[in-house]
């Protein structure tokens, strides 16, 4: 089983990071989130409650941006709200910056008084940090996301978080960092970065070399796994037969 | 002689003659997504100045950023979501040009105004613990719970401060000249709460119909607004525009792109941009609105 391209193990081990959820609110911001969501909904984790993004509740698994063919709910903002301090949530964010304390930022680049650039603002980072299970997935692993302290903290750390109180660690729960590379948790050191596998064909030294500080890894670190042959049909013929995924990790044979 | 309730239909400008220089105003709808867009632009065409704007942030905030209106926005995210970063507040913050800002996270924008709404000076909540939100905001206070929880700690929470407003102005789909109204879209955003955290609520519609015509064919919950939560009413035909007003449209993509590429190219291009869209009432903005889409 050799036929599957960087964007498959990534969809896969997003999935798995939604496996042992159970029957909570599965989040996911942009494509490939979307697309690891649906697989798990398929495959380890049939519980999981998604959404159009917008305000329903899908009953069915629709293929990345198709409508829904039945609804089994309505989740319009003012619920999301609800549903983040009932728990029964697991978000997967983007992160402009993660640091090795696993804080996040979308918030703005430099200083927040007149920053360098502005992004999003911080949106639900706060929240969701301190009161659901919140994941991250960066498409572009580079130094300048991976940086030894974020230029302002949206989304918290279990570090952080202990220090501000046992209000802010109690539901403190930062699961999974996903990367085009690799896959981390923060369960390090101190509360840090730690690399738990790295996808096929990446070695430990170019995570190391394509981060801006010091990783926690252990002594063995093994490959991030194949995504199953079930897997890739559900990922090619059913949830993304367009390929959307491609545009946002590109095919590494394809691109040489 | 009558005895319903008063007639508060009135005019895009008289609602902005109600405005005030330095009025704290909520705008309602989502981002890019139901927004009184054509009460924002009536803003633009003022004299208004030094406001307070609490918006979950679309180009309304752009625009009036945009146009030197704002002493202090109130936000936790400027998006136009098909273009995730809106050029006008970017271009605004990092030029350091207004003079004051507020970043909250999403929800306790949501508790802020729910706090206003009740009347109350905060509720407590755990958004903003540990993030920058409480450093970049020192006046947002934590609160000790008076009791304890499972493990005996008195958890020490967030004070989110009432977000209490002025005035708000909100957009739905129908109303009646009383302030009834009804949104038919997949989601009511907070409109409601806007109006309620307001000491006074302009509402704008897609079209006014009778006080029987709001259910006709809408389920009764989809009466969001009632008209006890509003002072005027004003009919605006695609008055969201360049928003969402689902079902009756949707985003204008086409035009979203090329407000972004004006507010994001030159001074020159957002000139032209000016000239062409918001120089001239909203009745010559639909029209410019319409030439615009003959042209895609």
């Amino acid at each position: 089983m050799t036929d599957y391209t960087r964007a498959d193990v990534c969809a896969a081990a997003i999935a798995d990071a939604f496996k042992d959820d159970g029957e909570i609110f599965a989040s996911p911001m942009g494509l490939l989130p979307m697309l690891g969501v649906r697989l798990a909904k398929l495959t380890s984790n049939p519980d999981l409650v998604i959404s159009d993004g917008e305000s329903l509740f899908l009953a069915g698994v629709p293929p990345l941006f198709a409508k829904a063919d039945v609804v089994e709910g309505w989740i319009p903002f003012r619920t999301v709200f609800d549903v983040v301090a009932y728990g029964k949530r697991h978000v997967m964010m983007g992160a402009t910056q993660v640091d090795r304390h696993g804080n996040q930022n979308i918030s703005a680049i430099g200083d927040f008084a007149q920053p360098k650039r502005q992004l999003l603002g911080s949106r639900g980072a706060p929240g969701n940090t301190v009161n659901n299970r919140t994941s991250y997935w960066v498409p572009k692993h580079s130094p300048r996301v991976f940086v030894e302290q974020v230029d302002i903290v949206s989304g918290v750390g279990p570090q952080r978080a202990k220090a501000a109180g046992v209000a802010a660690a109690r539901f403190n729960d930062i699961h999974r960092v996903v990367t085009n590379l690799a896959v981390f948790d923060v369960r390090g050191t101190d509360d840090t970065l730690r690399l738990l596998s790295v996808h096929p064909g990446v070695t430990i030294d170019e995570v190391r070399e394509a981060t801006g500080f010091e990783l926690d890894v252990p002594a063995d670190v093994p490959d991030t796994r194949e995504p199953t042959m079930e897997e890739l049909i559900l990922i090619r013929e059913v949830l993304d037969p367009k390929a959307l995924r491609h545009r946002e990790v590109p095919d590494q044979e394809a691109a040489r | 002689m009558s005895t319903g309730p008063r007639d508060k239909r009135m005019t895009i400008d008289e609602v902005v003659g109600q405005l005030k220089d330095g009025m704290t105003i909520g705008i309602g709808g989502w981002g890019p997504r139901r927004k009184p867009m054509a009460l924002v632009r009536a803003i633009l065409r003022s004299d208004l100045k030094s406001l307070t704007i609490v918006s979950w942030g679309g180009a309304d905030v752009g625009l009036l950023l945009r146009a030197g209106k704002v002493r202090k926005l109130v936000y936790a995210f400027v998006s136009l979501d098909s273009i995730p970063l809106e050029p006008n507040f970017q271009r605004a913050r990092q030029s350091g040009s207004i003079p004051e800002v507020a970043e909250l996270d999403e929800g306790m924008f949501q508790t802020g105004l729910r706090a206003a709404a009740q009347r109350l000076p905060f509720l407590p909540m755990r958004a903003g613990l540990g993030s920058d939100v409480l450093v970049n905001n020192p006046g947002i206070r934590t609160v000790a719970s008076p009791y304890a929880g499972p493990d005996d700690q008195h958890e020490e929470l967030v004070a989110v401060p009432a977000l209490r407003l002025d005035v708000a102005l909100v957009h739905l789909n129908r109303a009646d000249k009383h302030g009834n109204a009804t949104y038919l879209g997949p989601d009511p955003y907070f409109d409601d709460l806007f109006c309620m955290a307001a000491d006074r609520a302009f509402l704008s519609c897609e079209q006014v119909v009778d006080t029987a015509g709001l259910t006709v064919d809408a389920p009764v919950q989809r009466l969001l607004i009632s008209r006890m939560m509003v002072d005027g009413v004003v009919e605006t035909p695609n008055g969201a525009h360049f928003t969402t007003c689902t079902p009756d449209y949707e985003r204008d993509e086409k035009f979203q792109k090329a407000y972004a590429a004006a507010a994001g190219g030159s001074d020159e291009d957002w000139q032209a941009f000016h000239d062409r869209f918001l120089a001239g009432d909203e009745d010559s903005y639909q029209a410019a609105v319409r030439a615009f889409g003959e042209d895609q």
